[in-house]
């Protein structure tokens, strides 16, 4: 049998922190084989990322390994020196880490950070160097490589720098690879291409990869083998196609059940039958004038520059549905949500609610119509509020409650209603988890009585488990109340799950709009075929 | 990494004082000797300052009971007159300790009135400027950037000039102080503008800002009632780190002789009076007043300091 | 990069426009200058006359007009006090401050930057954490207790330095430089320590802060993950990021030292224009006090004008613009 590239024994990370020890990783134990790809999964504060961050070295202080051995090619490398620990990396350890927009220096040209890196490393010379650079650019796919190498990191786009700074990473061409969320700041098209990459350029090298993420589908589509780790412990181990299909443990059977897939195709319930849409959205339409200044226009010549972030879309909700929005980042589809509810005036086009324009300000009853809930669970609760007075900020300002008791009253139902418990009302947000926020902020959408929430992206910013906690309140909700839902989403699994209808946007323009079984099942755009195509998703599992 | 108080969400809410205990920012006080030393310092001689006309052995501006005999007495002697001094006399014969306390309840008093002035003023301008953003916030930073580049020293002296050639000369003696005030005040509002200004453009960027205009909450409401309190903690620093800037600036002004009158004098009044004997050995007439305002301002600086890392935890 | 200097500059045209009608507005409002030539016992109708002469009855617009060709020319008046022409008081007394500026300035910065740095980088040592200590004591320290207590030890308990003055002065055409005789030198250096402290612990708090947040950057991060070494990580690549920011206030710090002077001078009986200021301040001598606004706030422009070219410099992203879409 061959040697692992890497063996980790018992690994235990501490953090003493002032309330006691936090113990980040707790016994892990793992091989990583020469050219395999590890997948490494959890939900936020599983530990992954500090195990990879441990192999490497990298833990930040005061967290520290407390026990446990990591050896590579069967050398002890946990308790080496730290000048010998940092000529290993890069060398032998490579690591790609999440943000390509923030991991590259903006001061230095790609060229001097990829030469600096490979002469670190390799007894070349300047020149020699520099070709290397060019050879290990045009692999990693980007175009023009001669001239592109001088180039500073703000020149290329989010996808391009990932590019970079996997060829960094592989400037010295180690043996393992430890990519710690690699795509998951990108757009899925920019993802799947990404993937590709990394594996291509792994392979050829027979570089062994560690790829540390919490999307299962990423995993289901790179790797061989994968570990599914919670709470700084592994729960299971074994073949990518195994563990999805066949979760033994508890935990790694809920998490499976827990992700949705664009293949889903279980609907709940029907669309009551009403004559008038709820919403109509009429050639909606919205500029942003990103024109330099004017003596830039003056001295440059530089011509107006007006980007058309919505344009001309036109679709209907109708009543007790949910329509849902898909794009990528930059696609017009948070500004279309923010235009609905009047956060944004359009530069043409109408809103209509129940036949009024509501696009330009809304009438006091209107008003109360029309919710929306947020992406950032932690940037949509006022800190400095109590969760009481939040969800009752609503009735306040629209005078639906005549005194403090039955704001109180009226809250307290609505946090039971979310399924939080009402004693809630007299804490703070930061006293609770990302999921509980998320509910609380439903339950102030709902304050208002609406008829018609808007919700961007509501659970993007949390984990799969939670994601479907929150999902399943928002349809129970829905069918108590009868509540119409327009969902913006990047997620094309989320939105076939939840949506009745669908429209893609890219560009600002609406490509594609119908019933969600007819668009993901037989998608006529080219673009959402590309998109369908691009998605990682654990249907895909051989 | 995940926190390790998830759990407290199912705790029952505490009392305002077990939160403040418990709180981060107090822990960090406790665990900081030198910011308790610093506290106590600041309080006592606040306390000591409040109290001047209570506990001061002497009355140094009550001309009756001055006597030149008792001049230069050396700290902790009696004079010719048989008067004791723990800290000595000046020229004109006043307890040196006393002049102390009258004179930090001066520089107290301007300090902390200009540093609400400025407070005041650049909140207020700041909220507007960031919430607004365009050509309001272009001209109002802009003004602010200017005055910044400027000493805050050099501000307040042209402001005392321009007042010293308005009000005729009769009433100047008496309305000093509250030059003194408005000088520094108008000196310092620039910083706090600044940071309140780039607080609020990433506040108001905020989901629960949208959710609050949704519903069509009037925007002063909004500013006041959501925005300020979450831009308060970095004012908060500024303003402790401002209380030291605006008692030092105080002293200098009236150390160059431009500041409060002789007959009312602060702690740089009194440098600027012991400064004339200094070379002639009667050093403890310049020593304390001198000791007492850099024992003040040092002691405010470490609690801004300390307020700075406890409530910015990365910098830690 | 034109256009970009030549949005500066006119925004630096603006800047001297406020600070000219401020000072313009003090020149004209603040006192009467007609009852500052004149003397006590004058007639009525002197008053009159001058007033005519010196264009007081012209609608404000023509005076400002005026005061601004005149300021232009460097043309500010005569001093109330000294009687002399306002432009040759300040050039005759500039080059003592702009010495002893410069001089502090030099000590602010080597001794900021580099202490800034070391702070930085070891933040959990013991010589950092006095440092820092000592920091918080020279910002709690008024400038001019500093000079005091400078005098006190090396002028009157050693006698190694003189206490007041520039000492010798050598003139170099129409510059009085003390920097060519010992006693010149001597006399400069306490002055411009006195001078400097200040600015030196707010430069290096500045850059200790500044590079604390560089160190955090993921960019660092990814350095030591590509194994680069330790100096290559925080002089190469952290210290050229933390100058970005760091260029702006500096800049502007150094700037202000010329201002700041004024209380150094006083201490030190600098013949400085920081001292003819203060001098003005309590006798009200409005055309020094505007001269003196108009000048410091030239300096600040041209200080801005240098910052913002090494801004361009250092930073590619103002110089080239991004390829993305």
């Amino acid at each position: 049998m061959t040697e692992p590239i890497i063996s980790v024994r018992n690994l235990v990370v501490e953090f003493p922190l002032r309330r006691g020890l936090f113990t980040a990783v707790d016994g892990v134990s793992f091989d990583i084989m020469p050219g395999e790809i590890l997948g490494v999964v959890g939900e936020s504060g599983a530990g992954k990322s500090m195990t990879g961050a441990a192999i490497i070295g990298l833990i930040e202080p005061p967290g520290r390994i407390a026990r446990g051995e990591i050896y590579l090619k069967g050398c002890r490398i946990d308790n080496l020196p730290p000048e010998e620990m940092s000529s290993l990396r890069g060398k032998r350890i490579g690591m790609v880490f999440q943000d390509p927009l923030t991991s590259l220096n903006p001061l230095y040209t790609i060229g001097q950070q990829l030469i600096e890196t490979i002469r670190r490393h390799l007894p070349l010379n300047e020149a020699q160097a520099r070709q290397r650079a060019i050879e290990l650019l045009a692999e990693a796919g980007i175009p023009n490589p001669e001239t592109r190498i001088d180039s500073y990191p703000h020149q290329f786009s989010g996808g391009m720098r990932q590019r970079v700074v996997i060829a960094l990473a592989l400037a010295a061409e180690p043996e393992l690879i430890i990519a710690d969320e690699p795509t998951s700041a990108l757009d899925v098209s920019v993802q799947a291409q990404i993937i590709k990459v990394l594996k291509k350029l792994c392979e050829s090298r027979g570089a062994a990869v560690m790829l540390v993420t919490h999307d299962m589908g990423v995993i289901a589509e790179t790797a061989s083998r994968m570990i599914v780790m919670n709470k700084g412990k592994i729960v299971e181990t074994g073949s990518v196609g195994d563990i999805i299909k066949r979760p033994k443990e508890d935990y790694t059977i809920r998490l499976i059940k827990a992700i949705p897939s664009i293949k889903d195709e279980t609907r709940r319930h029907e669309v009551p039958v009403s004559p008038k849409p709820l919403v109509e959205v009429k050639n909606l339409t919205r500029d942003f004038d990103l024109s330099p200044g004017f003596f830039d226009r003056l001295i440059k010549g530089s011509k107006r520059n007006v980007v058309h972030a919505v344009r001309d879309v036109s679709f209907d909700i109708r009543k007790g549905s949910t329509y849902g929005l898909v794009g990528e980042s930059g696609s017009g589809k948070s500004t279309c949500a923010r235009m609905l509810v009047g956060l944004i005036k359009p530069t043409s086009g109408n809103v209509l609610l129940q036949g009024e324009d509501i696009a330009r300000g809304l009438s006091q009853e209107r008003r109360q119509m029309v919710q929306m809930i947020f992406q950032d669970p932690y940037a949509s609760l006022n800190p400095r509020w109590r969760v009481g007075d939040i969800i009752a900020e609503p009735m306040r300002a629209l005078k639906l409650v005549s005194s403090r008791s039955e704001a109180e009253d009226r809250v307290a139902d609505l946090l039971q209603r979310v399924r939080l418990d009402p004693i809630s009302m007299r804490k703070y947000p930061h006293e609770f988890s990302g999921g509980q926020r998320q509910r609380i902020a439903i339950a102030r959408a709902l304050s208002s009585q609406p008829e018609f929430i808007v919700c961007d992206e509501p659970t993007s910013a949390l984990d799969v488990s939670v994601q479907a906690q929150v999902l399943d309140l928002m349809r129970d909700l829905q069918d108590e109340y009868g509540l119409t839902y327009l969902l913006i989403s990047h997620n094309l699994a989320v939105v076939r799950q939840m949506a009745d209808d669908v429209g893609v946007m890219h560009s600002g323009v609406l490509v594609e709009q119908g019933p969600v079984d007819t668009i993901f099942d037989n998608p006529q755009a080219d673009y959402t075929r590309m998109l369908l195509n691009a998605v990682p998703d654990i249907s895909k599992v051989e | 990494m995940s926190s390790t108080n998830n759990s407290t969400a199912a705790q029952k809410p505490r009392t305002r004082f077990q939160r403040i205990w418990d709180s981060d920012v107090f822990f960090s006080f406790r665990r900081s000797p030198v910011t308790i030393v610093a506290a106590l310092v600041t309080f006592i001689l606040i306390l000591a300052a409040l109290l001047a006309p209570w506990i001061a052995p002497y009355d140094p501006f009550n001309p009756a009971s001055l006597n030149l005999m008792d001049g230069f007495t050396p700290p902790n002697s009696e004079s010719m007159m048989g008067n004791y001094f723990v800290l000595g006399s000046d020229h004109q014969g006043r307890d040196v300790l006393s002049t102390i306390l009258y004179g930090s309840r001066i520089s107290l008093f301007v300090g902390f009135l200009a540093t609400l002035f400025a407070m005041a003023m650049g909140i207020s301008l700041g909220l507007l400027a960031g919430y607004r953003g365009g050509t309001t916030d272009a001209i109002i930073m802009r003004i602010a950037d200017i005055q910044l580049s400027f000493p805050a020293i050099l501000i307040a002296l042209l402001i005392f000039g321009i007042a010293r050639g308005i009000i005729p000369p009769s009433k100047q003696e008496g309305m000093a102080v509250w030059v003194l005030i408005v000088a520094i005040g108008l000196a310092n509002w620039a910083q706090f503008a600044r940071t309140v200004r780039g607080a609020t453009m990433v506040e108001r960027q905020k989901d629960y800002v949208s959710a609050a205009k949704l519903i069509g909450v009037h925007p002063l409401r909004i500013l006041v009632r959501h925005v300020l309190p979450n831009v308060m903690a970095p004012v908060l620093v500024i303003a402790t780190i401002g209380l030291a800037l605006a008692i030092i600036e105080e002293a200098t002004l009236s150390f160059l002789g431009v500041g409060v009158p002789p007959t009312q004098p602060s702690l740089g009044t009194l440098i600027r009076i012991g400064q004339q004997f200094l070379f002639s050995g009667e050093w403890w007439i310049l020593f304390f007043p001198a000791i007492t305002l850099v024992l003040l301002a040092l002691a405010v600086n470490l609690l801004g300091d300390w307020l700075r890392d406890a409530l910015n935890p990365r910098l830690r | 990069m034109l256009a970009f200097i030549l949005r500066r500059l006119a925004q630096s045209i603006v800047v001297m426009a406020v600070v000219a009608l401020i000072a313009f507005m003090l020149f004209r409002y603040v006192g009467d200058p007609v009852a500052s030539l004149l003397g006590q016992d004058s007639r009525l109708q002197d008053f009159e006359e001058l007033r005519e002469r010196l264009g007081l009855n012209d609608p404000f617009y023509v005076q400002f007009g005026r005061f601004i060709a005149n300021a232009v020319q460097g043309e500010f008046g005569i001093s109330y006090r000294l009687q002399q022409p306002v432009s040759e008081l300040i050039l005759s007394r500039l080059p003592a401050t702009i010495e002893l500026a410069f001089a502090s300035a030099i000590i602010a910065l080597v001794f900021g930057l580099s202490l800034g740095v070391f702070t930085a980088l070891k933040p959990r040592s013991f010589a950092a954490g006095l440092i820092m200590t000592l920091s918080l004591v020279g910002v709690s320290l008024p400038t001019f207790l500093i000079g005091i207590g400078l005098i006190y030890v090396f002028a009157v308990e050693l006698q190694w330095l003189p206490s007041f003055g520039r000492g010798d002065v050598v003139r170099i055409g129409s510059w009085d430089t003390g920097l060519l005789t010992s006693t010149g030198i001597r006399s400069l250096i306490l002055p411009a320590i006195t001078l400097s402290l200040f600015q030196l612990t707010l430069i290096m708090r500045l850059v200790r802060a500044e590079m604390l947040e560089v160190l955090r950057q993921d960019y660092i991060r990814f350095a030591r993950a590509r194994g680069l070494s330790n100096r290559a990580i925080n002089f190469g690549h952290a210290l050229k990021n933390t100058m970005v920011p760091v260029i702006t206030i500096t800049g502007l710090q150094l700037g202000s030292v010329i201002a700041f002077s004024i209380v150094t001078e006083t201490v030190f009986q600098w013949p400085g224009v920081g001292s003819l200021f203060i001098n003005s301040v309590q006798v009200v001598d409005v055309p020094v006090m505007a001269a003196y606004l108009m000048f410091i706030a030239f300096v600040f422009v041209v200080i801005n004008l240098i910052v913002d070219i090494l801004y361009f410099a250092v930073d590619p992203r103002l110089r080239i613009g991004s390829g993305r879409r």
